[in-house]
Formats: structure tokens, sequence, C-alpha cells
């Protein structure tokens, strides 16, 4: 995917979340860390336009809810800002690649401290398959079918300083 | 991003680059959000036993570990030692060989003899974190010395940083020499010539006797309490004079820096080393240095817990 397909892709996904959630005045917009990050905040600004309002967006960082610290050196830990009271709330989270489904439970777990959400709905740019758990997402930029041994690697401008979608091997 | 933290134990600043440090504190930030948040638990060390193995008294580190464990989901075991087998004669490897040989996955340890956590950490499995060994470190208070420091400040390169009080009996000191300069702080040590020997210049710290030139420049002052317990009693003629000669009273204070730090790793003594004016005022950060103690220590037991070998990055 080039700059100009994921802008599309955010432009369908923030309709299509528009278009689920017509009335809600609690929409908020919470990305992972790090590319869901700024893909949250993209979202929530087109959401902003559709819906006339602001929607709010927060920020997560899994490290700590991880499963796997036992098998690997710990993760560098950052903070989670979620600069609203997530209880009560419809919750978009969003994350760049869907893959094993184990981000997405620890995120699943990490908001679920922060208070109780009305809903929590996925939003994610690409999914590549290989689902671990019983996760699927609700809005899906793109569906790429991937080898395990692949990589899908997802580059934005606000952190990459480029917005493209490529995969490695 | 890599982590930089590779150890099992944290035994030491002494041994500690740089880079690690700001690893562990910033590791720190992350950790003192979920002090913030409705449920200030985190999965992270869920099914992880940590055993408090504390040989010498200490109230606050040791409830802080306790609590920085529990909030990562750990189970704790606290072991004082008035209430373990050391006082039936058992040597410390034998108990900690026992802990271990129950699964304990980290043992914290204290203990009055320089050196026992680094002699533990050669034989055991189990990750050793020292929580105060004697005179020689205590690391984990250093840590959240410079987490406070950093917080109030943003920086700790360049700072002028008093120390006062206590330096030959202290391991706060030692520990708190070794991470500020290494962070780039210019550290000067204060207090009698007794327990201030010049001996600690070999440090790279400006060792002073005066406390007009001791807090003059200063940015932040830590004080430190006088140990009786780890002094014998010829070191100055009483606390009346140590107070009256070296405390921080509000004329002292009136004389440092408008934005001077006031710290205090406690317990303090309020009219001994610091004023009770003082130590309740707005630039005192001491309750707060308690409060990132538990983030620091949450950081650390973190930290030392990852694997050893990386797998995959997702």
């Amino acid at each position: 995917m080039d700059a100009a397909a994921i802008g599309r892709a955010i432009t369908r996904m923030a309709h299509e979340i528009a278009e689920r959630n017509p009335d809600e005045i609690g929409l908020a917009v919470i990305g992972i860390h790090t590319h869901g990050v700024p893909l949250a905040q993209r979202l929530a600004g087109t959401l902003a336009g559709i819906l006339k309002r602001d929607v709010p967006t927060g920020e997560l960082d899994i490290a700590m809810h991880r499963d796997d610290i036992a098998l690997r050196l710990a993760p560098v830990v950052g903070p989670s800002h979620i600069p609203f009271d997530v209880t009560g709330r419809i919750i978009v989270l969003v994350d760049d690649v869907l893959f094993t489904g184990r981000s997405i439970r620890a995120a699943l777990d990490e908001i679920t401290d922060f208070g109780r959400p009305k809903q929590i709905q996925l939003a994610v740019l690409v999914d590549r398959g290989h689902r671990e758990l019983p996760i699927r997402p609700d809005f899906v930029g793109k569906n790429v079918p991937t080898a395990l041994t692949e990589r899908v690697a997802v580059r934005l401008t606000e952190v990459d300083g480029k917005d493209e979608v490529v995969m490695e091997r | 991003m890599k982590p930089n933290w590779q150890h099992k134990d944290l035994l030491g600043i002494q041994d500690l680059t740089a880079d690690e440090i700001v690893c562990l504190l910033d590791a720190a930030q992350a950790f003192k959000q979920v002090g913030e948040r409705a449920v200030k638990k985190v999965p992270s060390l869920r099914g992880k036993t940590i055993v408090n193995l504390f040989i010498e008294p200490s109230t606050r580190t040791r409830t802080s570990f306790e609590l920085a464990a529990k909030r990562l989901s750990a189970d704790v075991i606290n072991i004082t030692a008035t209430a373990s087998s050391l006082v039936k004669g058992e040597t410390l490897k034998d108990t900690a060989l026992n802990l271990q040989a129950l699964h304990a996955d980290m043992i914290v340890i204290r203990h009055s003899a320089a050196g026992a956590p680094h002699f533990l950490a050669r034989f055991l499995k189990a990750s050793v974190i020292n929580a105060g060994d004697g005179a020689h470190e205590h690391p984990t208070q250093a840590l959240l010395d410079a987490f406070t420091i950093r917080e109030k400040k943003g920086r700790i390169a360049g700072l002028n940083v008093t120390i006062l009080g206590d330096i030959l009996y202290s391991r706060v000191a030692r520990s708190n020499i070794w991470l500020l300069t290494k962070l780039g702080a210019h550290v000067t040590l204060a207090g009698p010539s007794t327990l201030v020997p010049r001996v600690f210049e070999q440090f790279g710290c400006r060792v002073t006797h005066d406390m007009e030139e001791a807090i003059r420049d200063a940015d932040v002052i830590n004080l430190l309490r006088i140990q009786h317990e780890r002094q014998r009693k010829t070191m100055f003629p009483s606390i009346g004079e140590y107070a009256a000669m070296y405390g921080l009273n509000r004329d002292r204070f009136s004389r440092t820096k408008p934005d001077a730090l006031i710290m205090h790793p406690g317990p303090i003594n309020r009219g001994v080393e610091i004023d009770s004016d003082v130590a309740d005022c707005g630039r005192s950060v001491i309750l707060e240095q308690v409060t990132n103690g538990l983030a620091v220590r949450m950081a650390v037991l973190f930290l030392c817990s990852g694997g050893k070998h990386e797998l995959t990055a997702d």
C-alpha cells in the first residue's frame, strides 16, 4: 500500500465507524503503541469531520500486559495515556497489523483496567491472518494473506517519515 | 527499540552504564502511570514468586518492594531476621538455597553486610535485588532520587546536587554519588569532617565542611539521616550541636536557590537534619520520593524478570 491507499483505507474505515455508531456521543479512539497511535489520531480526525464533533483519542502501551515476558528480554515499556474516562463509552481500539491477536488480548485487558467501556470495537489497517486467539476485527483497511515467515511492515509519516505498507521476508 | 536492560540482578549502581540507568528511569515513568488507573495492578509478573529477605530491619523499603511486587501481580513472601532460621544458625547461603528450592523467582535482600547480595547472586539462579547492603549500596533509593530530580528539573546532567549529612555510613550516599556522576551531575558532599572525609573526592565529588558553600549553588539538596545504629559515638559531640551546625533550618533554607529541591530518603528526624517548616514546605519532595520509589521498584522487578533470549519481535 502506498500513502494514497493508506489514506483511502483510513477514510473508508472512518465512514464505517461513523455508520455503525451514528448517535454515539461517547465514541473515543485508542491507538496501540507504536503505530496504532498515529493511526488512531488520523481516524479520529476524519471521524470528527464526518460526525461534526471532537472524538477524543488515547494511547495504550501494552508492554506490561504481554504474556511472553519469560520468553524474551523485558521489553521497553512506555506510559499509556488515556485522557478521558473509558467507562460507558464506545471505544474503537486501533492497531496497524492484526496477526496472532495476542497484542489485542493484552490491550483489552489493559483498557478494562482503566474502567468499563460500553463496547470495544477493533479497527486495523492490515489483517494478515494466523490468529492464535478468538479475536476478529470490526473494521479492516486491507486483508493481506501471508505466510507465517513473512513480515508486514507498516510505516507511517509520524514515526518513520513516510507512509507505506510492504511485505518483507 | 532494543531493550537496554539485560541483567537478571540489580546489585548496585556502580556497575551500571548511563544508558542502563536511563532505561530503568524510563520504565519507571511508565509504571508510575499505573498508580493513577482505576485498577492499580498489571499482570506482568503473574505466577512469579518474590521473596523479601530483610535481614536488617526496614519498614519503608520493604513495604515499597512488597507493594511493587503486588502491583505486578507477583506473589510475595516477607522474611525478617528474627523470624527466620538464621537465628537457629542457618547460613545466609542455605536460607537462600532453600528459598530457591521453593521456586522463588526473585530474592530482594537487605543485609547489614556489604556484598551480601553479590554473594547470593554468584550461586542463585533466581534474580537478586539489592535493597541495601551495609554501608555499600542502596540502588533503588538512588534510582528513585534520580527519577524525582529528573521529573522536577527535567534533567540531571549539569545540575548541582548537594548531599548533606552522614556520608561515611550511608549506602544511599554511595549509590547516589555513582548514579549522579554517571549522568553528569556535579555532586557536593557536606557535613562534619568526621562523617564526610576528604577521601570521598576520589568518587569525583566536591567535599566541603562549610554549610554556606554547600547550599549556595545547589539545585538539589539531599539530606541524609544520622545513622545512629551504624555509628560510633565519637563522630560529633551531640545531636543538638549537629542540628545547630549542619541542620537545614529556616535561616539556612532562606539562603538556598529559590528553586532548590529539598529531598530526604526518610525516615526524617525533624529538628535534627531538617526543620519541620522546611520538611513540609512546597519545595520539599520527600513524599513524592516515596511515591516514585514504588514506580522505580516496579520497573526494577519487571526488567530483571525478563527472559534471557529474545525470540521474535511480535
